[in-house]
């Protein structure tokens, strides 16, 4: 769903308005905006400094500090595969390069048609369930090649769900 | 009544809980059946997940590991009844993984209905809470100190002693912060009592603010837990709505207020003057100490920043006394740990017991052996910046002052295992590579030493390493030891170090070719 310029700063200033007083608000107002957008607009970074009383230098510089907040859009689709020691313990690489291969794109990157974006994560919690990964915001574990496939597959036909 | 049991918890979400939830409404509804289902916390014992416990008049049985496929013919089999299945496991606290173990802080994870304060209050809950309003704040912070709890973050200073410097700073605005950034690989536990029992670290964080004088807590959530902190902001206003937060705890005429803020993704958050700028709303940026958190933190003002695990220990604490709870435990590593046992595992879960287990009990009792069946290698204890142990030294206790003494540490609990496929040269290539990415950028031997670290662990995999590459990484290690302003560049070593001392092999196996 594209967002006009203008709905956009609407949403930007609602949120200003809703986090600008609280303390250390920063962190705050990027979570709402990417929550809204999917991601942090260049052209947001003004308003915010300015909303909160920041450079943009500033504001620019908290963005690329956390890996979480991106600059670009997301696909539609967001893997998100856990690559430390537990998950690499039980074939973590093997299923990175299986899924770097089925999506033809690198970690880091998204698909030329915007269906999907491959990610990196570090540990996801579910270290007793290795491989890990999470689709979606839904977490996956014990991830086989074949696993993700089905799992791939059914993000893509719109259906949701699990086993 | 029967009340059927099916775990909200991520990690058994991860493994179809959700399909077989909904499975079981289905089945229900289909034989008009009156069920009421408690989405609980995990019992820990991951390779039974989805674990589904059915409580009636024949008692609380469990079933597991259970697929959504199987659940018609667990009704079919009268499981309602306690009706024999292949599936069922009998009284899971008899099961003789659970029975050895000593849940304390982990007592009501499984157990309960996470967000019910009537569930929390009937199994133990709130008693520690309501002992330390009754008491004087010094008493409160000399329980603590008596009781030995060190701080389970990973670098295990003495809680106690960390509450009295915040209570000795003059009164005025003071801040209790949970430090809930859980980035070492490995660890789960925070995420487990998160989701499984957030009332007992909301308890935690009260009795902080109370014994020294503060009013605003913060629990800082990192961004990859998402149901953690849906869980946690319902477990929050349920506490709200029940007068154990808010401006008159249980009215006493105290203040407590208490707000989850998120994380974005970065490790070094983790560090906790680093977690105190993110708080701020700036750069995750270590700070240069003195001045210690707990004079000078959150806003400048004194700050006491506790892991989840620390201040969910808390409640216990004052409800049992600190003797009982320094009635466990081994040495100077008092009480009992949440173990973590994850890896290339044929049982992974949390374990809690007392410090003093061996790892080898740990990995072959309760975790059966590797999950491939190959023999275990070596295990990383403590995370990405802890040391990897090799098979010779799994008689080692884990207790803190033990591991320290030979080169490894303890750190949040976390223990992985490798198999006998493991390349440990690559191992050490990532422990270089991950500090690269998650390095804050201050200081120059983390941030540059790192990436000169990926670059000569490449050449030495790709066999042009050259004559003396594992001196040079050698001494790489030692300046990143020396030179660092933190943890993350100052013990990316350890593991690195670890490596080249018990499995030089695998280096040398490279140059080779
Ligand atoms: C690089 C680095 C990462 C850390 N990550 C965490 C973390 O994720 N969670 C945590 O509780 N402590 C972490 N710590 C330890 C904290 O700095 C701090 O010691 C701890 O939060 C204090 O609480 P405790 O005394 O209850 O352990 C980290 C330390 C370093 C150097
Ligand atoms: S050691 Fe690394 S993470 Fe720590 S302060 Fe220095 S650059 Fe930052
Ligand atoms: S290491 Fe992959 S989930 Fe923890």
């Amino acid at each position: 769903m594209p967002t006009s310029a203008l709905d956009r700063e609407h949403d930007v200033r609602r949120i200003l308005a809703q986090y600008k007083d609280r303390p250390g608000p920063l962190l705050e107002v990027l979570h709402a905006v990417q929550g809204a957008f999917g991601f942090i607009p260049p052209e947001v970074i003004g308003p915010i400094a300015e909303g909160l009383n920041l450079s943009r230098a500033e504001v620019h510089g908290v963005v690329t500090f956390y890996h979480y907040f991106r600059s670009t859009p997301p696909g539609r689709h967001v893997l998100k595969l856990c690559r430390a020691e537990s998950c690499q313990a039980m074939g973590a690489d093997a299923l990175a390069a299986h899924a770097e291969a089925r999506l033809g794109v690198s970690l880091h990157g998204s698909t030329p048609d915007g269906r999907f974006s491959l990610e990196p994560v570090y540990c996801l919690g579910l270290c007793a369930c290795s491989p890990a990964v999470l689709l979606d915001g839904e977490p996956h574990g014990r991830v086989t090649p074949q696993r993700l496939d089905a799992l791939l597959a059914q993000a893509d036909s719109g259906a949701g769900g699990d086993e | 009544m029967t009340t059927i049991y099916v775990p909200g918890d991520s990690g058994a979400r991860a493994l179809g809980a959700e399909a077989v939830c909904g499975a079981i409404g289905r089945e229900a509804a289909a034989r008009h059946l009156d069920l009421t289902v408690v989405r609980n916390g995990s019992r820990g014992a991951y390779w039974l997940e989805p674990l589904v416990e059915v409580e009636g008049p024949h008692g609380r049985l469990a079933y597991g590991p259970v697929r959504a496929a199987d659940v018609p013919g667990l009704f079919a089999a009268g499981w309602l009844e306690g009706g024999a299945h292949r599936l069922a496991l009998g009284a899971f606290e008899s099961l003789p993984w659970f029975c050895g173990q000593q849940r304390l802080t982990f007592q009501r994870v499984g157990r309960t209905d996470p967000c019910s304060v009537a569930d929390y209050g009937a199994n133990g809950g709130y008693a520690g809470l309501r002992r330390a309003l009754s008491m004087d704040p010094a008493d409160i912070v000399e329980q603590i100190t008596r009781s030995g709890l060190r701080g389970r973050g990973g670098a295990a200073f003495p809680t106690g002693i960390k509450w009295k410097t915040v209570l000795g700073q003059p009164p005025g605005q003071k801040y209790i912060t949970c430090n809930a950034d859980e980035g070492d690989s490995g660890t789960f536990s925070d995420r487990m009592l998160m989701e499984g029992d957030p009332l007992s670290l909301i308890e935690g964080m009260s009795i902080a603010g109370i014994a020294v004088g503060a009013t605003q807590g913060y629990i800082y959530l990192r961004a990859e837990y998402p149901h953690a902190g849906r869980t946690l902001n319902r477990a929050i206003a349920a506490a709200y709505a029940g007068g154990y937060l808010g401006s008159d705890v249980l009215g006493s005429g105290r203040r407590f207020e208490l707000e989850v803020r998120l994380g974005a993704g970065a490790y070094i958050c983790g560090e906790e003057t680093s977690m105190l700028e993110s708080l701020e709303g700036r750069r995750g940026e270590v700070r240069v100490r003195p001045p210690l958190p707990a004079v000078k933190g959150l806003f400048g003002c004194p700050t006491v920043v506790n892991n989840v695990i620390t201040l969910a220990t808390v409640p216990l604490i004052l409800a049992r006394g600190a003797e009982f709870y320094a009635g466990f435990g081994t040495g100077k590593s008092r009480g009992t740990l949440p173990l973590q046992l994850a890896g290339n595992i044929k049982r992974g879960g949390l374990i809690e017991r007392a410090f003093g287990l061996t790892l080898r009990e740990l990995l072959y009792e309760y975790g059966g052996g590797s999950a491939s069946g190959r023999p275990i290698r070596a295990v990383q204890i403590g995370g990405p910046l802890g040391a990897y142990v090799p098979a010779a030294q799994f008689d080692l206790p884990i207790d803190y002052e033990a591991l320290a003494a030979s080169g490894a540490m303890l750190g949040h609990g976390g223990i992985v295992a490798f198999d006998d496929t493991v390349d440990m040269a690559r191992m050490a290539r990532y422990a270089m590579h991950f500090c690269a990415v998650e390095s804050c950028g201050k200081c120059t031997p983390c941030r540059i030493g790192s990436t000169r670290g990926v670059e000569l662990l490449d050449r030495i995999l790709a066999g042009r390493g050259g004559e003396h590459a594992l001196e040079r990484l050698e001494e790489l290690c030692e300046l990143m030891l020396q030179g660092s302003l933190c943890g993350l560049g100052g013990m990316t070593p350890f593991p690195v170090q670890s490596a080249l001392k018990h499995f030089r092999d695998d280096f040398s196996a490279h140059a080779q070719h």
